[in-house]
C-alpha cells in the first residue's frame, strides 16, 4: 500500500545526529557527497563506508528502517551496476559471449558505482529520518537567505517546501482512500492495455485534485485567520545556533574530505 | 460589560458570478456577545452560520451594517491584523489548518507571524498545548493524530495568539463521539478557566446546550436566542425550521401532547428523569 | 439453507512482519440474510472500516474467510469482482470521489464498469437518482455545482445504481444536519425495501442506528462484540458506555429512572420512551 512508503520520513529522536543544527546537516550532506565522489579506490571508500557506519550508529536510527526505505531504489541500484558491468571495457575479457564481453574493470566499476550510489541514498536517507522537515526547511531558508538581496523569494520557497512536506502524507492517504472508493465502484486499475490504464487513472486523479485545491483553499484561510502576512516581521520559535557540537562535525567533515583526498592522491 | 462582538444590522451576499446577482445570505442581523461568554451558534446547513462566523474574523466583510471586534470596525483595513489578534478561528477540517509538520512547531505558527520574541513564543507554546491536554503529544506528526487530537492542536494553536474570543466553525463535525467530547471539553474549559470568550457555530443540539446562550439561525434571519432552556423550550419554533431539541426535552414535548403537563426546559439527563419520575408518582 | 453473506472467524493484521504491525480484526463471525438492516457501531479503531471493506472484496482477509451465496469470494479473481458488484460500498463522505461532468455519468460510472448496455444503465441511473431525490434537471449538472448533502446523495446513488444485493455505508449521515440526516437514512431505507437488499450501516449515532436498523453489531477492540435486536443491545446500556459509546439520550434518562426506583424497560427511541410513560400514566391523562 502506499502507505507504506517512508521515504523522507523523520523519525523523531534526541540522538547527537539528531541534535545537530540543520545548517550542519545540510553542509556535511554536500561535504559527504563531495567527498564519496572524489572516493576512487578501496581505501577511500572504507573510509567513507566507516564514516557512515560511526554516523548512522550514532543517530540511533535502526538500520532495519533505512534498509526498508532503500527498497524502492533497489532497480535503480542493480541498474546502474549491470550498465556499469556490461558497458566497461578493459583488457581481457573475463567472460565473453557473443557481442556480449565483461571485464575485471566493469565488474569493479560497477561495485564501486553500487557502493557510491547506496552510500549516497544512505546518507541523504539520514538527513530527512533525523531532521524534522521544518528544520530542514528552516535550515535551507536560513543556508540561502544570502540570495533574498537578490530578491529571490527564499521565505515563500521554504514555506511552500514546508506545506508540501505537511500534507503528503494526508494526500497520500487521501490517494489511498479515493482509490478503495472507485474500486468498490467497479474500476479496474489492475487491467488493460496502456491508454486504458491512464484512462483508469481519471477517477483517481479528478477528486484528488480538486481535494487538494480545496484544502489549499481552506489552508488560505486558515493561515490568513493566524496573520500570516509573508516573511517580513516573522520570529522563529526556534532560532537556529551553531553549537560545539556544531563545530565538532564540521571538524569531522575536515577530517573526512582530507582523508579521501590523500588516499586518492597517493593511491593507497 | 464590554462586547467582544457587535454586530449591528449585517447584511451580505455573495457576490455572483459574470452579471447574475448574487446571493443573499444576511439582510438585516444584529448581535453582541458580551466579554467571557459562551455563544452556540446553532442552524441547520445552509443557514449562514458559517458566513456569519467569517464576518467575526474579517474574512469576509459586510455589504451593509458593521461588525465590531472589540471596538474595532472589520472593515478598517489598518486593523484587520489587530482584528484577528483579537479573534481566532477554528475550522471544520483539522488537517486543514495544520501548518507544520511538528505538533508544536504548528502551534508556534501564529505568534511567529505576529513577530513574538522566541523565548515567549517557546512559553505561549507549552501552555497552549498543556491547557489543551496536548503537550505529551508537542514532537508528533499532525497527521498520525486522532481527529479530535487534531483539532485540540489546532485549537492551541489559536489560544497561542492569546486572542480574547474564539470562534468555532462546527469543529466537531468531523469527529467520532470521543474527539467530539475532548473538544467540546476543551472548549468549555478554555471559557471556564481562562476567561476566553466562546462563539461556537454547530448543528449538535447537545453541544449547543452547553453553551451560556444560543443564538438560532435560520434563513439568515434571527429565530431565537436566549438561554439554552429557554431556545429549546420553544419546540415548535425549531421543528417549524427543520432543527430539533435535545431528546430530554423532545420527550417531555411528546408527552405533553399526549396530555402530561411536563416542563420543556430540563434539558440535562437528570433533571428529565426527575421530572418525570415527579410526573409519574404524582 | 446456507445463509445469504456468512463471515467466519475473519482476521486482519495491517503490516504484518513490520513495525507498525496491528490487528484490526481477530476471529469475527456473524451471518446476514437478504433484507435485514444492519447496523455496526463501534469507536474509532474498534476495526468496523476494516469489516466492511472485507465484505466487497477490498481487503483479504489474513485467516477466515467471507462466503457470499455458499461461496467463498477469494476462491477465484472472477468471484473477486462479482463481489463488488454483489457487495456495494460506500466508503465516509463519499461526495470526495465525484469526479465526471456531470450527476448522470459520474452515477453511471458503476455501471458501466459491470459492462451492462446504454439502455440498462440509463434506467439503472434514473432509477437510482429517484431513490435518493435528485431530479431528472439535475442529473445534467454538474456535481460539483450541489450542495454537500446533495453531493452525498449523488455518491449514494453511484453506489446503488450498480444494483447491490448488500449495501454498505460507512457513516452515510457524517457532518449533515439532522433533517439531511434523516432524509438520507429514510433513502437507504426505501431501496432497501424495494430491492429486498440487506443494508449495513457502520455509524457512530447510535440514536439514528437503534431508531432505523432491526439489528445491531457491536464492534469493540477488533472482536464482535454483541450481535442481536436495538432492544437486546440497550438492553446493555451500560455496557455499551463502558466501551466508551455514546448511548441515546433517551436511554441514558432511562437508566436514570431505573437508578431512582422506577420500574422502567431500556428504550432507544423517543417515541418508545414516551409510549411507555404514557401506559405506565394508565394511559390516559386528564388535561
Amino acid at each position: 500500500m502506499l502507505k507504506d512508503i517512508t521515504l523522507g520520513q523523520y523519525f523523531p529522536g534526541n540522538s547527537p545526529i539528531h541534535r545537530l543544527d540543520p545548517r550542519t546537516k545540510l553542509i556535511w550532506l554536500i561535504g559527504y557527497i563531495v567527498a564519496l565522489f572524489t572516493a576512487g579506490n578501496w581505501a577511500s571508500y572504507l573510509v567513507v563506508f566507516l564514516f557512515l557506519a560511526f554516523v548512522v550508529a550514532l543517530s540511533t536510527i535502526p538500520l532495519k528502517s533505512i534498509l526498508t526505505g532503500l527498497k524502492p531504489l533497489v532497480f535503480i541500484l542493480i541498474f546502474t551496476g549491470v550498465l556499469n558491468v556490461f558497458f566497461t571495457t578493459g583488457e581481457k575479457p573475463l567472460i565473453a559471449f557473443g557481442v556480449i564481453r565483461i571485464y575485471r574493470e566493469g565488474i569493479i566499476r560497477a561495485v564501486f558505482m553500487m557502493a557510491r550510489i547506496f552510500m549516497l541514498i544512505c546518507g541523504t536517507f539520514l538527513l530527512t529520518y533525523t531532521t524534522s522537515p521544518i528544520s530542514l526547511t528552516d535550515g535551507l531558508e536560513s543556508l540561502l537567505s544570502p540570495l533574498k538581496k537578490l530578491r529571490l523569494p527564499v521565505h515563500e520557497l521554504s514555506m511552500m517546501m514546508c506545506i508540501a512536506l505537511r500534507f503528503i502524507p494526508t494526500l497520500i492517504e487521501e490517494t489511498d482512500k479515493i482509490m478503495s472508493a472507485q474500486k468498490a465502484r467497479g474500476a479496474d486499475f489492475e487491467s488493460g492495455k496502456l491508454m486504458q490504464r491512464v484512462k483508469a487513472l481519471i477517477p483517481i486523479l479528478v477528486p484528488l485534485f480538486i481535494s487538494a485545491f480545496r484544502r489549499a483553499d481552506e489552508l488560505a484561510t486558515a493561515m490568513e485567520c493566524r496573520c500570516y502576512q509573508g516573511g517580513d516581521g516573522r520570529t522563529k520559535m526556534k532560532l537556529l545556533r551553531y553549537k560545539l557540537l556544531d563545530f565538532k562535525a564540521f571538524l569531522l567533515l575536515v577530517v573526512l574530505i582530507c582523508a579521501v583526498i590523500l588516499l586518492r592522491v597517493f593511491g593507497l | 460589560m464590554s462586547k467582544a462582538i457587535s454586530v449591528e444590522h449585517l447584511s451580505y451576499s455573495y457576490p455572483g458570478v459574470d452579471d447574475t446577482p448574487g446571493v443573499a445570505v444576511f439582510e438585516d442581523i444584529s448581535l453582541t456577545v458580551e466579554d467571557g461568554s459562551f455563544v452556540a451558534v446553532l442552524g441547520s446547513n445552509g443557514c449562514g452560520k458559517s458566513t456569519l462566523a467569517k464576518q467575526f474574523n474579517a474574512i469576509l466583510l459586510p455589504c451593509g451594517g458593521k461588525v465590531y471586534i472589540c471596538g474595532m470596525d472589520t472593515s478598517d483595513e489598518e486593523r484587520l491584523i489587530a482584528v484577528r489578534r483579537s479573534v481566532g478561528m477554528v475550522f471544520q477540517n483539522p488537517d486543514n489548518q495544520i501548518v507544520a509538520n511538528v505538533v508544536e512547531e504548528d502551534v508556534a505558527f501564529g505568534p511567529e507571524n505576529l513577530g513574538v520574541a522566541s523565548p515567549v513564543i517557546r512559553q505561549r507554546v507549552d501552555n497552549a498545548l498543556r491547557q489543551v491536554g496536548m503537550y505529551e503529544y508537542r514532537e508528533h506528526a499532525p497527521h498520525l493524530l486522532s481527529g479530535g487530537q487534531k483539532q485540540r492542536v489546532a485549537i492551541a494553536g489559536i489560544i497561542a495568539m492569546e486572542p480574547k474570543c474564539i470562534v468555532l466553525d462546527e469543529p466537531t463535525a468531523m469527529l467520532d463521539p470521543q474527539g467530539r467530547k475532548e473538544v467540546m471539553d476543551t472548549i468549555l474549559a478554555l471559557n471556564a478557566q481562562k476567561g476566553i470568550t466562546v462563539v461556537l457555530i454547530t448543528h449538535h443540539m447537545d453541544e449547543a446546550a452547553m453553551a451560556q446562550r444560543v443564538v438560532v439561525l435560520s434563513n439568515g434571519r434571527i429565530a431565537a436566542d436566549g438561554t439554552p432552556a429557554e431556545v429549546f423550550s420553544q419546540v415548535d419554533l425549531l421543528h417549524s425550521i427543520r432543527l430539533a431539541s435535545p431528546e430530554t426535552v423532545e420527550l417531555c414535548y411528546e408527552l405533553n401532547r399526549k396530555g402530561f403537563s411536563l416542563p420543556l426546559d430540563k434539558l440535562s439527563v437528570e433533571e428529565c428523569a426527575q421530572a418525570l419520575y415527579d410526573a409519574i408518582k404524582a | 439453507m446456507t445463509p445469504f453473506l456468512q463471515v467466519k472467524n475473519l482476521q486482519h493484521i495491517y503490516s504484518t512482519g513490520t513495525p507498525f504491525e496491528h490487528v484490526a480484526l481477530e476471529d469475527v463471525s456473524f451471518s446476514v440474510e437478504r433484507g435485514e438492516f444492519i447496523g455496526i457501531i463501534g469507536h474509532t479503531g474498534s476495526g468496523k472500516s476494516t469489516l466492511v471493506q472485507h465484505l466487497n472484496g477490498l481487503l483479504k482477509p489474513t485467516a477466515g474467510s467471507v462466503i457470499l451465496d455458499g461461496k467463498d469470494i477469494w476462491s477465484d479473481k472472477a468471484l473477486t469482482r462479482q463481489c463488488r458488484f454483489k457487495v456495494g460500498l460506500v466508503f465516509q463522505y463519499p461526495e470526495y470521489q465525484l469526479f465526471e461532468e456531470t450527476v448522470y455519468k459520474d452515477i453511471a460510472f458503476g455501471p458501466k464498469n459491470m459492462g451492462l448496455d446504454n439502455a440498462e444503465i440509463d434506467r439503472r441511473v434514473r432509477k437510482a437518482a429517484g431513490f435518493v431525490g435528485i431530479s431528472e434537471q439535475q442529473l445534467e449538472s454538474s456535481p460539483f455545482d450541489l450542495s454537500g448533502g446533495q453531493k452525498r446523495r449523488v455518491a449514494i446513488a453511484g453506489v446503488i445504481a450498480m444494483e447491490p444485493e448488500i449495501l454498505i455505508l460507512d457513516e452515510p449521515t457524517a457532518g449533515l444536519d439532522p433533517e439531511s440526516r434523516e432524509e438520507i437514512l429514510q433513502n437507504i431505507d426505501a431501496y432497501r425495501k424495494a430491492q429486498n437488499a440487506t443494508v449495513m450501516m457502520v455509524s457512530h449515532s447510535m440514536s439514528d442506528v437503534a431508531r432505523i436498523t432491526q439489528r445491531l453489531l457491536v464492534m469493540n477492540g477488533s472482536h464482535l462484540v454483541m450481535d442481536g435486536t436495538p432492544a437486546e443491545i440497550f438492553n446493555r446500556a451500560q455496557e455499551l458506555t463502558d466501551m466508551g459509546l455514546d448511548i441515546p439520550e433517551v436511554t441514558r434518562v432511562f437508566l436514570r429512572l431505573r437508578q431512582m426506583g422506577m420500574d422502567v424497560p431500556n428504550v432507544y427511541t423517543v417515541s418508545d420512551a414516551a409510549q411507555v410513560l404514557f401506559s405506565m400514566k394508565g394511559g390516559r391523562i386528564d388535561a
